[in-house]
Parts: structure tokens; C-alpha cells; sequence
């Protein structure tokens, strides 16, 4: 089987990711730098599956998008993509899929985006649509501080800093839990943990093995398969009122959780890549 | 030896190289980028873009 590898950098998950597919004897392994290509809306690499791994959302996302276009298996699917590498999209199907998660509103201008948040309460958190490792989070706890960062990032943001996604801050105990979906199962979780109200482990959050319960595990996986499923992390808070899902991630990092859990994470998902059974195989 | 472009150092380079890897210099601490194989090549990682991220 020829797998294509879509990537700009090599961070140490992908370097993990190459060693187990180097080391299948059945894989032949193709290596696309999305810094060097250049689609015409018709061919495609000669590969049979496409695994992303770009550090960038916007090329994933688009070059997702021609090669399903040109007939390519992929991995993740574009759509899937597209749902996780927006965090207004990705409440929207979380929500029409009845998965919990935090109350959340979406505004388009300073003044009904403050509105909205008066609506919720203090606290809050004003998110940008597209990011990750926790930058540009904003915790805003009173009417003074939204003020000031909705006119800042009116002003000096991009036109997409415009759109206000706001959500109700969830009281999370110094720690969140990462749960890592492959197919159709939950194959690890860990905690993360931090004194910061951001736990992200790119911003100092520390991994620790959570044990997959059956509400971690079933959670996890409705909110993979309301994104469209594949190879997910799924970020949950522990809230007074259950577990909610705070963020889809389609393209995961997963270096911190494999000495944690004690799962050999980047196996499972090229197992995935390369099953016959998976549904995305011609 | 490849050396780094910011202290001229020699880096650690591992033992199963790739186009595109990542790395720290252990001297001045920038991180660095495999540019090339043959000979090891090595620039300054670009810095990270709004979109970055998994």
C-alpha cells in the first residue's frame, strides 16, 4: 500500500508517525510536503490513502478537499476537517448531533457580541474560530475587559477576529481531559493538568493517564462521529453538571500521551490508516 | 557536520533524519529545520502562523 504523508514540518509526532509506517513491511511510504504542491483540480498523487499531518489548517483543509476531489482516500476526511478547524462549526454539529458541551454564543459585530456576553455571564471566554494550542484565548470577567478586547480585536484583528465566539467559562478544577479517538474506538485519555486556567500542554499543561471510563469513552466517540469521524482528540471538561465537549481536534498531537497512557498511539492510527475494513477504503 | 545558522554550533541530529524535521539548537536554543538531506542542511524553523495547530 503506497501512504502518502501530507505535511509541512516534522514535529516529533509525525517523526513517530514515519517510524511506524516505515517499519510495515506492506507500506510504501510517499512524502508530500504541502510547501511544494501544486494542485490543478484533476491529478492526484499516485498513493492509495492520504494521511494529514499539516501544521497549517487552512492548506490541510484545502488540500484535503482536491485530493477527495480527485478520488483520494484520506485521513482525516476533508469535512472532518472542516468541522474541527472551526470552532463556531464545530459547536454547530456537536449541537445538532446533541453532544453537551459549553453554552456558547457566536456575534458579528463588538455590540452583539458584548450583548451575548452579558447574556451568558461572567465568566466568559472569547475564542477565535481558528487556532489552537490555546492562543488568543481570552478569559473576560467583567463588563470592562470585554469591552477592551472586543474593540481590540476588532481593530487589529483580521477580518475572521471579527467573528465573536463566545463561550460560557466552565469551572474545570486545574485540569481537562484529552481523550484520543481511532475509528470507533477511544483508545486513551489523559488528564491535563495546570495552575493556569489554560491547560493546554503547548502552554505548560502536564499529561497524567485517565482511565477511559464507559461515559469518557461514549462521549468521546459521539463527539467524533457528530464531526465526521476518523482519527480525533476530543478535549472534555469535568463540569457540575457531567462531562461537556470543549473542542474537536483532527489533526492531534499525541507525543505527551504515549509514555502516559501507556498506548502506543501512533500504531493505532496507522493501523487505521491502513485497514481494509476502514468505511473510507475503495 | 551540519551547523546552526544562528550560532554555529553542531546540532544533535538523529539518526533517522527527515526533510522538514524539526530540532533545537542545544546552544542558543533556536529551533531549526532540516532543509536538506544530502548534506544535512539546516535553517531557522519558520515562526508559527495564525492557523497553526492540530
Amino acid at each position: 500500500m503506497r501512504v502518502g504523508f501530507l505535511h509541512s514540518l516534522i514535529r516529533k509526532d509525525e517523526k513517530l508517525l514515519i517510524a511506524e509506517l516505515r517499519g510495515r513491511s506492506d507500506v510504501e511510504l510517499v512524502f508530500l510536503d504541502d510547501r511544494k504542491l501544486a494542485f490543478d483540480f484533476a491529478s492526484v498523487p499516485d498513493v492509495d490513502v492520504v494521511l494529514e499531518r499539516c501544521i497549517n489548517h487552512s492548506r490541510a483543509m484545502h488540500a484535503l478537499r482536491l485530493f477527495e476531489g480527485g478520488g483520494l482516500d484520506c485521513v482525516n476526511r476533508y469535512e472532518v476537517s472542516r468541522r474541527c478547524g472551526d470552532k463556531i462549526l464545530t459547536a454547530a454539529s456537536l449541537r445538532e448531533c446533541g453532544v453537551p458541551q459549553p453554552e456558547a454564543r457566536v456575534a458579528f459585530t463588538e455590540a452583539s457580541a458584548l450583548e451575548a456576553i452579558e447574556e451568558l455571564g461572567y465568566p466568559v471566554v472569547l475564542k477565535p474560530a481558528v487556532g489552537s494550542w490555546g492562543r488568543l484565548l481570552s478569559r473576560i470577567n467583567d463588563r470592562h475587559a470585554a469591552e477592551t478586547v472586543l474593540e481590540h480585536k476588532a481593530i487589529l484583528g483580521s477580518y475572521h477576529h471579527s467573528i465573536f465566539f463566545v463561550q460560557k467559562y466552565v469551572e474545570k478544577g486545574g485540569r481537562d481531559i484529552r481523550a484520543f479517538v481511532v475509528g470507533g474506538d477511544c483508545v486513551a485519555a489523559i488528564y491535563r493538568s495546570s495552575g493556569h486556567w489554560i491547560t493546554n500542554t503547548a502552554r505548560g499543561g502536564t499529561a497524567s493517564n485517565c482511565p477511559v471510563t464507559s461515559e469518557i469513552g461514549e462521549l468521546s466517540l459521539r463527539a467524533a462521529e457528530a464531526v465526521g469521524g476518523g482519527v480525533v482528540a476530543v478535549d472534555l471538561f469535568e463540569s457540575d453538571g457531567g462531562l461537556l465537549v470543549n473542542e474537536v481536534n483532527y489533526t492531534m498531537e499525541f507525543r505527551n500521551s504515549i509514555e502516559a497512557t501507556g498506548v502506543n498511539i501512533p500504531e493505532r492510527i496507522v493501523s487505521y490508516v491502513v485497514s481494509p475494513d476502514r468505511a473510507g477504503n475503495r | 557536520m551540519p551547523v546552526c545558522p544562528v550560532c554555529d554550533a553542531e546540532p544533535m541530529i538523529s539518526d533517522d533524519p527527515v526533510e522538514g524535521e524539526l530540532l533545537e539548537c542545544e546552544d542558543c536554543g533556536v529551533e531549526l529545520e532540516i532543509l536538506a538531506l544530502d548534506p544535512i542542511t539546516l535553517g531557522e524553523a519558520p515562526d508559527a502562523e495564525e492557523d497553526w495547530g492540530e
